[in-house]
Parts: structure tokens; sequence; C-alpha cells
């Protein structure tokens, strides 16, 4: 008596698992050899495993459900000695397998790790996780076009190759890239040049910035909005509003408005990437980015969305007084989920931003800018502004982020006097 | 278009040049009456008469140097040595006379010589008649070598450095003569010296070679396309000065460059050819430059075998290829 092992066969060209639906056989059954022991399920095929010997089923190492490699142990067979002839001669069939597939080299893995320069260069400029690249060079090298055709997989957006796997590793990575960045940072002020210690919020600031830009895989999306009704709403209250309230009713509180209308609807943009999965915010807490002097602060207003413009004008100047007189609190700056930026503020009219770490995207609202604008192919004087959205590629397509766009300019193309209020 | 044989392209540009050019003269050993050992001059002795057509003694001293002495004078000689082995006694003409003349005169004197010659093996033509001699010219500033591939090469090339004001060394590969054979259009026209030129397109392996080379590089490119090998093949036509923007771009486009040569490994042209690679494009390469070329032993042995085994084929480009596009 003999106890021989039944693997997972390779069942088909480029399979690599399986995946066992149901075992058609259980321990102490008799089987004969060929005899179908398991149902197999694999990316191509659903086929049965035929058993390699005549015996009884002695253990079963594998459950219904388990995913195995080809090659790996499904269950032991004690095989009687009068079969032994026919097993050997299986068995050293299957040995001939085995040093073959040694041999092979697609199998061997040896070069897997070195790297030529062009791979390493490529995959620096495009933030690409060798780890994950499949080498179809000589034992298993990443070769110059394994790399390529990653990066074209990534350009048209089916692939978010970026590296998905390192995010609980972030602040490791974060602190890893800025460490030389500061040891590189050698050189020696002249004479009359003012030198400025990075320290505090600006410390802070730079090292955000370089977790996001080096971290979040960025691209970008701008529309063009007419927010001409909206001007004319504004201009017609605000000198009452700032007299009866005593702060002024702003450009940027109509925006913020919309923006968390939108995030209700589209709320993948409201959402945190989380390594292995995404998680979206049920609360719609926006940033709003306020400068002062060389330091930059990201206060969020709480629960946007249930707010009304007048709300929402006078959480954005609290948290601008508090910001400027330096009173902003930890929980001021908490729990953003998404934030908006006013960089129409300072005349931009187009800007990237980067993407506030762990945010899914961030909204850049330009200036706005009176243009001759086309309408029924007769020119117009129209207030015109630029939005620009940055978004997290692993997190957002440009569909979805088109479709959030086109619906925050629905919302402020249809703000005027008789549909929107300020209360 | 006509159909030529790579020595009927060489016979056609002396003759049409000849014809446009009255200060074209042949000078050489049995290229008159005889019309050359290889018939290249076949024809012209009897068209332009013993005073254009020289034929010369045995002294290839003599025939570069009143090639030298009569392209300073205003001629446009085209010498001829019988072999390109035999181009040994005429290397101080060349070099210290043909080659200088211009930088040390200040710009007075040119010398607007060819001198062609047939190099390599694959013939054979034991050692004396089938080496690669071009490496020993290779970094000799003022002079150019330019050794084509393909009949069109060859006519476009010829006009070009019989009309070219300094002096050209023009290599023809003697087993090329009359086993590559393509389409040469009737008129005039000349292909720039200094430039190479992409043979085929391809995008997983570089092949930068020159000569017959070239044609074994294609071949062994069309066996490997089946397989999903895709070749990229630069002929270098002129090997000095070299192409050098050509070679770096040829270089970055697949990252896996293979260099082929006939001539003796150590210290031919393709090391050079490496050394541009390796100064210009490190961040671009996939794998080691790669270089396929004779042993370092004096060519060529006469014993058939031998001489397969010291020559490059077809067979030994593929395999270098299929290895690189491999690794």
């Amino acid at each position: 008596m003999a106890m021989e092992k039944i693997n997972m066969p390779q069942l088909g060209e480029s399979v690599t698992e399986g995946t066992i639906s149901t075992w058609l056989v259980k321990v102490g059954d008799q089987v004969n050899k060929y005899d179908p022991i398991a149902e197999v399920m694999t990316d191509k095929v659903n086929a049965e495993v035929p058993s390699s010997y005549s015996g009884v089923i002695q253990e079963i190492v594998a459950q219904e459900g388990d995913t195995l490699e080809v090659g790996a142990l499904m269950c032991y067979v004690e095989v009687a000695d009068s079969t032994n002839t026919q097993d050997s001669s299986h068995s050293s069939s299957d040995k001939v397998n085995e040093t073959h597939e040694s041999v092979d080299p697609a199998q061997e893995q040896s070069m897997k790790k070195r790297y030529s320069p062009a791979v390493l260069r490529l995959s620096q400029e495009h933030d690409i996780n060798l780890e994950h690249v499949e080498g179809s060079g000589r034992g298993g090298r990443i070769t110059r076009k394994d790399v390529e055709k990653v990066i074209a997989a990534g350009e048209r957006g089916h692939n978010a190759f970026s590296q998905s796997e390192k995010a609980p590793e972030t602040n490791k990575t974060a602190a890893k890239q800025t460490a030389p960045q500061h040891e590189r940072v050698q050189q020696e002020a002249q004479a009359g040049d003012i030198e400025i210690p990075v320290k505090g919020v600006r410390k802070m600031i730079a090292d955000n910035m370089v977790q996001s830009k080096t971290e979040i895989p960025h691209a970008w999306m701008t529309v063009e909005v007419d927010v001409t009704d909206l001007a004319k709403l504004r201009n017609k209250v605000k000198d009452d509003f700032k007299q009866n309230e005593g702060y002024s009713l702003t450009y940027f509180a109509f925006f913020v408005k919309a923006v968390a209308q939108a995030l209700k609807e589209y709320p993948a943009l409201n959402s945190t990437w989380a390594g292995d999965r995404i998680i979206q915010k049920k609360d719609i807490h926006l940033s709003i980015a306020v400068a002062k002097d060389d330091e930059l602060f990201v206060p969020v207003i709480k629960h946007a969305d249930e707010k009304t413009i007048k709300g929402i004008a006078r959480s954005i100047h609290d948290l601008a007084l508090k910001a400027r007189t330096g009173k902003l609190t930890a929980d001021d700056m908490q729990g953003g989920t998404f934030t908006v930026n006013n960089t129409g503020s300072f005349g931009s009219i187009s800007s990237m931003g980067v993407i506030n770490h762990p945010q899914a995207a961030i909204l850049q609202v330009e200036s706005i800018v009176k243009r001759p604008v086309i309408i029924n192919d007769m020119f117009a004087a129209r207030d015109m502004v630029n939005l620009s959205l940055s978004l997290d590629h692993r997190i957002l397509d440009g569909l979805v982020c088109g479709r959030f766009l086109a619906r925050v300019k629905q919302i402020l193309e249809g703000m005027n006097d008789e549909t929107t209020s300020i209360y | 278009m006509p159909v030529m044989s790579y020595i009927q392209a060489v016979t056609t540009a002396l003759k049409e040049e000849m014809q446009r050019d009255e200060n074209v003269f042949i000078l050489g050993e049995d290229v008159g009456k005889k019309g050359g050992v290889f018939r290249a001059t076949d024809g012209l002795y009897d068209e332009f008469g013993d005073a254009r057509v020289l034929d010369t003694p045995l002294a290839e001293s003599a025939i570069a140097g009143v090639g030298i002495g009569a392209a300073m004078y205003g001629k446009r000689p085209v010498a001829e040595m019988q072999f390109a082995d035999f181009i040994m006694p005429a290397v101080n003409q060349i070099i210290s006379e043909a080659a200088r003349i211009r930088y040390r005169s200040n710009n007075d004197w040119t010398c607007p010589i060819t001198i062609r010659a047939p190099y390599g093996g694959g013939v054979h033509g034991a050692l004396y008649h089938s080496q690669s001699v071009e490496a020993v010219f290779a970094n000799q500033p003022g002079l150019k070598i330019v050794m084509p591939s393909t009949p069109y090469d060859v006519k476009g090339l010829l006009k070009a450095a019989i009309r070219d004001n300094d002096p050209v060394l023009f290599f023809e590969h003697k087993r090329a003569y009359r086993l590559l054979k393509g389409d040469v259009p009737e008129e005039d026209y000349v292909l720039p010296i200094g430039k190479a030129d992409v043979k085929r397109e391809g995008t997983d392996i570089t092949v930068i070679t020159y000569g017959l080379c070239v044609n074994f590089a294609l071949q062994a490119a069309e066996k490997l396309a089946e397989e999903g090998i895709d070749a990229h093949i630069l002929d270098l036509r002129t090997i000095y000065p070299l192409d050098q923007e050509a070679i770096i771009e040829a270089a970055k486009k697949t990252g896996k460059v293979l260099l082929v040569t006939e001539d003796n490994k150590e210290g031919s042209i393709i090391g050079e050819v490496a050394a541009i690679i390796s100064e210009h494009c490190l961040f671009d390469l996939d794998a080691p430059i790669q270089r396929l070329a004779g042993p370092d032993i004096p060519a060529m042995p006469y014993a058939p075998t031998m001489e397969k085994f010291f020559m490059i084929n077809p067979d030994k480009v593929e395999k270098a290829m299929r290895d690189l596009a491999e690794f």
C-alpha cells in the first residue's frame, strides 16, 4: 500500500489556478484511475479532475471553494501495491513533466528583479510598481516592452496600476521620498539671500503635498460655466445681505452649495482611498482652502449639504476669520471629504489642484470673467467661470467626474433669483 | 526600374560619372583592357580610352599616390585596389597625404579622390583576398569610409563619393557583387555620405550593421517576423564618420541592440557604435549591447569549414537576434 497525492492539474494553456466547485468523492471512497473526483472551475473552463490512481481516498486536503494553483495538493489516495507498476510509469511521466517545467524558461523567475535602466526609468516616470508587472523576458525578466504595455494600459484607463498595495506603507514611502529630497537640498545661500527654515505649518504643507503628489495619480478636467444669472442674483441681494447679516455673501458660498448638492448625487467623488478598498463617505464635509500670509489652512464646513447658502456663507466667514486670527481648532480642520478651492480669489482662471490626501478629488473655482459668448449665433456678454477638477485616478474615472462636473454646471447655471433662495 | 547586381551598379555609377565629368578617370591594376578582375570597369576602356582608364603597375602605393596628386591638381580620380587586402602599401599615402592635405594646407588644397576596394570573405579567397580592413582607416579625420549594402545604395553613394571634395574610401563586398540584386533607377541620383539608413522598421530589437551583413540581418528578420519578433535594422552606410544621430535614434527605439560586423571583433567599427550608444542611451537600454563579429584571429581560413566558421551568415545573425529578443 502506498499513499499518493493528487494535485491540481493544468487545465488548459495559460491556466494557472482552479477553484474546486464540488468534490465528487469523499474520504473512504474507492476510485478507479481516470474516475472524476472533483469539479473544478477556472477562468477558462469548468472541468472534472480525473483520479491519477486507482485506490481509496484517504484525505481531502482542499475544500470546496478553495482556489488552488496548478500543482497544489488536492487529496491523498491510498493505492494498492498491485497497481504500483502502473503508478510508477505514471509518476515517472509526472516527473518528466516536472523537470520539463523547471527547465521551461517561462517558469523560471531568477531574472524577475534584474531591472534594466530603461525599465527602471519608465517605472519611475510613470509611477509603476514593478512588483505587479509580469515579466516576459528570459528568467521572468521584466522587459522595456512589458512596462510600455502597462503604461499603455494605464493610459487607456483600464488599469490603475499604481501602487495599490503600497497604501499600508504610505507613511513609510512618503517619509522615504521626502527624506532624500531634503538631503539633496545642499545648496548654499549667497550673501544677501534670505534663508527660511522649513518647519511648522510650512513643513506640514510640504510633507502633505509630497505625499499627495507621489502617492495619488492625479488627472485633471475643466468645465466652463455660465454664471450670468447667478451674478445678477448675487448683485441684487449682496448689499442687503451684508447689512442684515453683518458679513459678505460671496460667490464662493454658491459654488460650495452647488458642489455639496452634486456630491450627494455622485458619492463616488466623496470617497477615500484605503489601499485594498474605497470608502464612500456618507457625510459631506467640504474642506476649503484659506491662505494666511505664507500659511495654508484647510478648515472644514461640516455637513455642507444640509446648509443653506446663507449657512455656508456664514461658515466660510467664521472659518476664514478663525484662520486669520489663528483660532482654528483641530476639530475645525478634521473630517473633510472633498475640497473646494477658491483660486478665483487670486484672479486665477486655470489651475491644477493637488488633491487633499486622502480625499478623492479637489475642485478649483476660478475667477469669474466677463467674456463674449455665442448664444443662438449671437455674441453676448456673459459671466463665465472655469471649474477645474483634480481627481485620484485610482478611485475615479473620467466618466463619473464628467457627469459630476456637468451636474455642478447645471446647478450653477440654474441659480437665479426665481429659483434660488439664500435662506 | 531595371534590376541590377551590386557590381553592375558599380559599373553604372562609374560610367555615368565619367560621362558627366571629364575630370573623372580610373586607375588600377587590370582595370583597363581586362575590365577589372571582378569586371567592375567592364567596357569603360572601350568607351573612354586609355587616357581615362589607366592600367597601372602592381604598386598600390603608386596607384594611391598618383591618384592623390591628380586629385590635388583638380582631377577626380577613382583608384581601384584590386583587393582591400592589398591596400596596405598605400596606407601611408592615404592617411598621411590624402586625409591630411586639407588641414595641413589650411584649406588651400583638397584631395577629391575615391579609392574603391573589394573586401570581405565567403568566396574561398583565403587570407589575402577576404579581409575587412575598414577599422584601419576609421579613426583618421579627413577620410570618409563608405560601405554600401545594396545595388541602389552603391550607385547613389559611389556617385556621391566621386563628387565629394575630400578623399573617400569605398569598400565593396566582393561576395555581394553577384549575390545581391535590386532595383536601381536609371536616372542620376546621389545619396548623402555620413547618413545611415533604416532598412527595416521594427519594435523588438535593433540591429545595426553595414555592408553584406545588412542583407544577412534582413533575411534573419524575415524569418523571425514569423515568430513575432519584429526587428529594426539600421544600415550605417558610412562607417566613418558615423551617423551618431541615427545610431542613437535606432538604439533608443527598442533598447535592445545587436551590432554585427564581419570584421574581427576587437577594435572593429561596431565597438565605436557601442560606445556612442552607451554614452547617449543608458536609460533607454533594456539589454546589454550585443556584438556579433568575426573571431579575433587573422582572417580568413581557406578550408571551407573554417571559412564558414569565421564568416557571419544569416543563421548566426538570426540566432543572435532571437537570443537578444528573448532576453
